[in-house]
């Protein structure tokens, strides 16, 4: 049985310009034109066309990104506004979790406005008489719940709004990025109690910039991008569809300045002699084509192309990579790994290889160099190049060393991916 | 529509309790509290007694004595109708993000702010119930059995025109500032600091089609004039013209009920 049932969903916004501004009704009725003002300068279409299902019992996850329509598709699956084209069908009570304590009044007590705002969600008097100390317990505020809402923190407030939309039962529960407020132990507390929601069998869809939820909690998922579904299905391979999306993306803002020949010709950052020159740097993918951003764990090669003005027997190819604090991460050169210069003649390449690049997410810089066995250098590129690993774990620190969990004895534990 | 009005019924006990919050909230925080609500149309009825009294003691017909009383039987429902419309006109915009946020029927908003004004015209009543006994003012009984239907007929206008005010205010802001105005000449269009009579006959056809004159002729002979009670024909009248104006304003706000949360 389908628990939310979307086809061909359009939504329209009109977007009223600056001929409005100005246009009020005065005018608009002294010149007989309300018809003419009332319609739009512009539209803006917020969904495509997007159909899916979401079965009954199931958890379902709409990734993408900013402006992608996933907020607009949400309220028209809670009833907050119709679609302007297609169909939405829900079956069974709906709580949108959207904007907590969005009905609270500041002047009066938690109390009335947990009865106030139980009844807007469709709750009666009497239901959330029978559920209001579990809603107080669950949010904590055992102490506060008869002073005004006003005197609430800002997580109070939250809590408070998140523990009433919860405890109305759903059965099927409407999730929008909510929770990124509140603290650890409260946003715990709310996993469990989806968890708990999950396994008496009723339906979450859950909108959020968090990938991890995604993969870690949705049956399925739906990618979101400009208005249209781009991917639909399993959530790891649709997480992994927008990952590689958004790399790609960042990759063509990070190619722009790398690739001006200005870069080179700036003296800042690059110095030497220039008996050698480095005349050409790429990092390139696994598969050889130059690239900006990598995966934890992926093959990188940083080629340099370089020339030799006049032959020379004493040199050596330096590499280093520093993150983004300016931390040497690694160094090495040629002669560190005890090779022997013999000559270098005319143009050449060297490449050098890391077969799996273990750092963990952030931007890095490298240089590269060619200079004297004492250090005096020919052509030293000091963080003229950058590029960036992502990882879908948010590890800390900047080496992810190969690793891998065990446990035994009294330990019961979900593996970690 | 139909379908619109029965959601409402569900919600009834929503609204009830949001009225009950409106008037909580209105005096949290003030020293006495509830007894504003008493306080402040007294307080209207001793401005209004030393205007009419001390400053202005012209010639009146003797049947409008005491002339302040005789007006406070009209100011007391006007309060009450357009301090509702002026905040029905803003309760959408204030509501907002109730609107966008949460589903629910938004025609609460503009119904819970006519329903607390009520509330507080009745509170008022018992203010000038006294004062009607303390100037012996004769009541005819059988009079007072039509108090409560000019009140409905009140409720049900004040209900329409709260409907279509809070859902054009949406679209034109300037609804808000050209009401104020229009509700000031409206004031002065009903024959509540002066007595029909007293208008010259072409101006008071012109009033006689003003719905509002004969809320207020028709609490004026019910509580202050002496039986019997011979507005009634128009009283119904209006009453029916009433019930179109809700359909109306009902009409217009459930037709732009899907743009209200964009627009908000």
């Amino acid at each position: 049985m389908t628990a939310i049932e979307v086809r061909d969903v359009r939504k329209v916004y009109r977007r009223y310009g600056r001929r409005r501004q100005f246009a009020t009704l005065k005018s608009a009725l002294l010149s007989g034109r309300v018809m003419r003002d009332l319609r739009p300068d512009d539209i803006f279409e917020a969904l495509k066309g997007v159909s899916f299902d979401v079965a009954a019992g199931k958890t379902f996850g709409i990734i993408g990104r900013n402006g992608s329509g996933k907020s607009t598709m949400l309220k028209l699956i809670a009833g907050i506004g119709r679609p302007t084209a297609g169909t939405v069908q829900v079956r069974g009570r709906v709580s949108a979790l959207i904007e907590l304590g969005a009905g609270f009044h500041p002047e009066i007590s938690g109390r009335e406005n947990v009865y106030i705002n139980g009844m807007m969600l469709g709750l009666t008097k009497r239901e959330i008489a029978a559920r209001f100390d579990e809603i107080v317990a669950f949010a904590e505020l055992e102490d506060f719940i008869d002073a005004p809402v006003k005197t609430y923190s800002s997580g109070m407030y939250v809590r408070l709004g998140f523990a009433v939309a919860i405890h109305v039962e759903p059965d099927v529960l409407l999730v929008d990025e909510v929770l990124a407020v509140g603290d650890e132990s409260f946003t715990h507390k709310c996993l469990d109690k989806f968890a708990e929601f999950r396994r008496r069998g009723r339906t979450i869809l859950l909108v959020t910039h968090s990938l991890d939820l995604v993969t870690r909690f949705c049956d399925e998922a739906l990618w979101l991008d400009g208005g249209a579904a781009r991917a639909h299905g399993d959530p790891k391979r649709v997480v992994d569809a927008y990952l590689m999306d958004v790399a790609a993306v960042e990759n063509g803002q990070l190619m722009t300045p790398d690739e001006s020949p200005d870069m080179f010709k700036t003296g800042e950052g690059r110095w030497g002699s220039r008996e050698v020159e480095i005349t050409h740097v790429d990092v390139v993918d696994g598969a050889g084509q130059p690239a900006h951003v990598f995966q934890s764990g992926d093959p990188v090669e940083i080629r340099l192309r370089v020339h030799a003005n006049q032959p020379v027997t004493d040199f050596v190819f330096g590499v280093g990579i520093f993150n983004a604090e300016g931390v040497c991460c690694y160094g090495t050169n040629t002669h560190i790994e005890g090779a022997t210069a013999g000559e270098l003649n005319g143009d050449g390449e060297v490449r050098f290889t890391i077969d799996h690049l273990h750092l963990v997410e952030g931007t890095y810089k490298l240089d590269v160099a060619v200079h004297r066995e004492n250090g005096t250098p020919y052509d030293y590129h000091r963080l003229l190049h950058t590029f960036r690993v992502k990882s879908r774990l948010k590890e800390a620190g900047i080496f992810r060393p190969p690793h891998r969990w065990s446990f035994s004895g009294g330990i019961r534990i979900s593996g970690p991916q | 529509m139909l379908y619109s009005l029965q959601q409402l019924l569900r919600y009834r006990s929503l609204v009830q309790s949001l009225v009950v919050r409106e008037l909580k909230a209105r005096y949290r925080g003030s020293v006495l509290g509830f007894f504003w609500s008493f306080v402040n149309p007294l307080l209207l009825l001793l401005v209004y007694t030393f205007v009419f009294t001390v400053v202005l003691p012209g010639a009146r017909p003797p049947e409008l004595e005491p002339f302040a009383l005789f007006m406070f039987c009209g100011i007391l429902p006007w309060t009450w109708f357009s301090s509702s419309l002026i905040e029905s006109s803003n309760v959408l915009i204030a509501g907002g993000n109730l609107i966008r946020k949460v589903l629910f029927p938004a025609e609460i908003l503009p119904i819970v702010t006519v329903l607390a004004g009520l509330v507080h015209f009745c509170l008022g009543l018992p203010i000038l119930a006294a004062f009607l006994v303390y100037y012996r003012v004769p009541i005819v009984p059988t009079d007072l059995l039509w108090f409560p239907v000019i009140v409905a007929v009140q409720l049900v206008l004040t209900l329409g025109l709260a409907l279509l005010l809070s859902a054009l205010t949406v679209h034109f802001r300037d609804v808000r500032d050209l009401l104020s105005n229009l509700l000031t000449l409206w004031f002065f269009a009903t024959p509540i600091i002066y007595d029909l009579s007293q208008a010259p006959p072409q101006v008071r056809r012109l009033l006689n089609l003003n719905p509002f004159t004969h809320l207020a002729v028709s609490y004026q002979e019910v509580l202050f004039r002496p039986g019997p009670f011979t507005e009634w024909p128009r009283l119904l009248a209006v009453g029916a013209g009433s019930i179109a104006v809700f359909l109306a304003g009902y009409f217009v706000f459930d037709r732009l009920r899907d743009t209200l949360a964009e627009e908000v």
